[in-house]
């Protein structure tokens, strides 16, 4: 099991750690709160992980399109002015690098996890829906006016082997 | 030193390169690929004499790239470093026992890149 302040812990440090590191932007943590709602965006960008293993879930990490350029601009050192595929594959690489990190530090108390190769989605007005019925965990983050949200949603699986069992084979 | 980059990202592969050019390795070309499948067929063209490589990749990860590079006798002692999200020990030594020569953790610094190939190149 894992507790709900350790998950934000784990969560917050993976997020700073990327921004920090990669992109040279240091972010704000805000508030985290439980969501039953899956992630929306109305006009940006969405970039999803998928967590799976003893317990499953995802990770989504949203970007208004202004700040998905700033993000890739800051990690590729480039100048991008309109979203296009390299601000679309910087801000899934950031996602998989947040998630990446998130997952790693999860291992220690639920056991081992695979992560999914990250999927990107843009557009305007365009809504999104999970089948899950487990609170999404929202963790906004603060940087220059502009708010990122990183959103958890994490279950036990019902077919994994207990953790003191054995241990999933990941491919 | 002929650099092979293995990575679905093309903005990985593009911050690798421009890291591998800050380094001081006598550089000389740097290839790429976006996963195992496409990197074996470019080492059939091209000779390299170091492997950068991710493990979450589609077609073929960066794990089985690895073992198959690890079976041809031509391509063997290519150091290959492993850079990636998946940080858990049990990945860290599957690598080790498949032959990486070294595991870097994203995110990094260009330093820590820079501080592995010099104990792996020189």
């Amino acid at each position: 099991m894992i507790d709900h302040d350790k998950l934000v812990e784990y969560a917050r440090s993976a997020t700073d750690s990327v921004f920090v590191t990669m992109l040279d932007m240091a972010v704000t943590p805000q508030p985290e709160h439980l969501d039953r709602k899956p992630p929306m965006v109305s006009d940006g960008v969405m970039a999803l992980v998928g967590l799976a293993g003893p317990w499953i879930g995802a990770g989504v990490v949203t970007f208004s399109a202004a700040f998905a350029i700033d993000v890739c601009n800051h990690l590729l050192m480039c100048e991008e002015t309109a979203v296009n595929e390299d601000v679309l594959d910087a801000v899934g690489e950031v996602a998989n690098m947040i998630i990446g990190s998130f997952k790693t530090q999860l291992e220690d108390d639920l056991g081992p996890l695979c992560l999914s190769i990250p999927t990107v989605v843009y557009g305007r007005n365009f809504t999104s829906r999970s089948v899950g019925t487990d609170d999404w965990v929202v963790l906004p983050f603060q940087y220059k006016g502009e708010v990122i949200e990183l959103r958890i949603c994490l279950s036990p699986s019902k077919n994994s082997v207990p953790n003191h069992v054995g241990s999933m084979q990941c491919a | 030193m002929d650099v092979l980059v293995v990575d679905d990202s093309a903005a990985i592969r593009k911050i690798l390169k421009r890291v591998l050019q800050q380094t001081e390795i006598p550089l000389g070309q740097v290839y790429e690929a976006g996963d195992g499948v496409e990197a074996l067929a470019g080492l059939k063209l091209q000779q390299v004499h170091l492997i950068l490589s991710d493990i979450n990749m589609p077609n073929m990860d960066g794990l089985q790239f690895l073992s198959e590079l690890k079976t041809n006798q031509e391509w063997k002692k290519i150091p290959v470093i492993m850079v990636t999200t998946e940080g858990s020990q049990a990945k860290v030594l599957e690598a080790v026992g498949l032959g990486a020569a070294g595991y870097i953790r994203k995110p990094f610094t260009a330093d820590q890149i820079k501080e592995k190939l010099a104990g792996i190149v020189w």
